[in-house]
């Protein structure tokens, strides 16, 4: 959908590939061409490298836009793109390759002279030598699995005792996706996700973004991000830039990428630590697409097709404050729980000068268990924090769903909370509030 | 106390993603018997209380619908 809507602009041809599941998908009909990749489950179709190389080429297509799930950071896939002769319109396989294993990221982040946190890459797994390396980092530590993503096996342990049990179970829970390796982290109370935005030509040329905060999460996943993040000024955000692309440089980035950071409140140089790195587009880039009004995905294009990038740092604008919230089929009441399901009735908020939505689905369509619960994202750009979340806020109050159950209500109450407009929410905060949240959403007036 | 042969269900339509307890396993409340894989997110059907997985009714990467028995348990 939203690569498809900027090619229709830039007068590229796009070509969508689905799934048996997704053959009425909103994201079918919007391409100029659709390419059938094999059964619903992700296995078969959307994960089946060899199926999406063969219908690229019975597409004609030269261009592979991963998208920003799926295959999006996979090694695999960009070597078989490059093999067959296909650009793969992100960064160079080594680079993904470097940045996607979390324990050596960061040794390529200290390198770069980017700060991180005390820690143990994990050289020797053996329970006793995480038991040292937690004595010498300082408890509270997070376990982190170092292939994993998307929040999966992380455990945060507070006391030397729970440490072999937490790290079994991060074990386990790793090992599902291949990779039963883990690292140690410090970790950060009371901390606020932090995120910078970089695009790279293939021609030397690094710029940033400025930063995207993303700290009201569930699950250790986003739902909430906004640009500028609160509380940064000027020269933090010129910091935090200098060390994303310092990053980017250091590795021969090329592309669109964000470099994460965690950090403690408030916001302090000296107290903001290099985290990860996603060499993709991310699902939250629209708010940067508000407040700087470039066109990301076009970027990614040009740059994959070799073009320079025509502007300087100087000339990336910083206008106004935007917000996105993610709207998911899921049941904050009973602990964020999916809601797959026929949506038997969807209505959102149309669009309007400072409101954009990104939506997926639509009325009758299928949730099927097998893809994400994300089914539009609503973002509001204004002039001043405060009117871009109460524009927000209202458009949350007209998004409802009948047939799954929908976040809406929940994410207004937690826009309107005391915490984020005072913003001194932290990552945990969700789920903390989650309870008062709930509550305070049955009690909104609905529009 | 009596002793209680329950059926484990289902919360929702999702895969089965590990099960992490065969019959004959012993749980104490709140222990995990299956992970279930739904919408890209893990969740668990853990045991009401301490006892005993009796069956498991399920095979990993079976899909089943909201509701669907997994499992029988022993408390």
């Amino acid at each position: 959908m939203r690569i498809a809507r900027t090619c229709r602009r830039l007068g590229w041809p796009s070509i969508a590939a689905y799934s048996e599941a997704d053959s009425t998908a909103l994201h079918v009909q919007v391409a100029d061409h659709a390419e059938p990749i094999g059964p619903a489950h992700p296995r078969d179709s959307y994960l089946c490298i060899p199926e999406l190389i063969a219908a690229a080429h019975r597409s004609g297509a030269r261009y592979v836009h991963p998208g920003y799930g799926f295959l999006s950071e996979n090694i695999e896939f960009a070597e078989a793109c490059a093999r067959a002769g296909l650009i793969f319109i992100g960064p160079p396989p080594g680079v993904i390759r470097a940045m996607g294993g979390k324990a050596q990221a960061r040794i390529l982040a200290e390198a770069a002279g980017l700060p991180c946190l005390p820690g143990d890459a994990g050289d020797d797994q053996s329970d006793t030598a995480f038991g040292a390396a937690a004595e010498r980092i300082g408890y509270p530590v997070m376990i982190k699995a170092i292939g994993g993503g998307g929040g999966r096996g992380m455990r945060r342990v507070a006391r030397a005792e729970d440490l072999p049990a937490a790290l079994s179970a991060a074990r386990r829970e790793a090992a599902l996706f291949g990779n039963e390796r883990l690292m140690l982290e410090k970790l950060v109370e009371d901390a606020r996700h932090i995120e910078v935005q970089i695009l790279a030509d293939g021609h030397g040329n690094i710029l940033h973004l400025h930063e995207r905060d993303c700290t009201l999460q569930r699950r250790h996943q986003k739902l909430v991000e906004e640009c500028p993040a609160p509380g940064m000024d000027a020269a933090l955000r010129a910091e935090l830039g200098r060390r994303a692309c310092a990053l980017a440089r250091a590795v021969g980035y090329v592309g669109a990428g964000t470099v994460e950071f965690i950090a403690a409140s408030p916001l302090h140089p000296e107290r903001i630590w290099f985290m990860e790195m996603n060499t993709r587009l991310q699902v939250e880039h629209p708010v940067t697409e508000m407040v700087t009004g470039l066109d990301l995905v076009e970027w990614q294009l040009r740059i994959a097709a070799g073009e320079v990038l025509p502007f300087t740092q100087d000339d990336i604008r910083l206008d106004g404050h935007a917000v996105e919230a993610r709207l998911c089929a899921e049941d904050p009441a009973r602990h964020f729980l999916p809601s797959p399901g026929r949506i038997m009735a969807l209505d959102l908020p149309p669009e309007a000068t400072g409101l954009r939505v990104d939506a997926g689905f639509r009325a009758g369509d299928l949730l099927t268990p097998f893809y994400d619960s994300l089914i539009a994202k609503i973002i509001a750009h204004a002039p001043t924090r405060a009117e871009a979340l109460e524009r927000l806020a209202a458009a949350l109050d007209q998004s409802h769903a009948e047939g799954v159950r929908l976040n809406a209500a929940f994410l207004a109450a937690a826009i309107r909370s005391p915490e984020m407009r005072g913003a001194t929410m932290t990552t945990g905060f969700l789920e903390a509030a989650r309870k008062s949240l709930v509550n305070a959403a049955l009690k909104e007036p609905t529009a | 106390m009596a002793e209680t042969l329950l059926t484990i269900r289902a919360e929702i339509a999702a895969a089965i993603w590990q099960i992490m307890a065969p019959a004959g396993t012993s749980l104490a409340e709140d222990e995990p018997i299956i992970i279930l894989e739904s919408m890209k997110m893990e969740i668990p059907i853990s045991a009401p209380q301490a006892g005993m997985v009796v069956e498991i009714l399920v095979t990993e990467g079976q899909q089943v619908e909201e509701g669907q028995a997994v499992a029988t348990f022993r408390t």
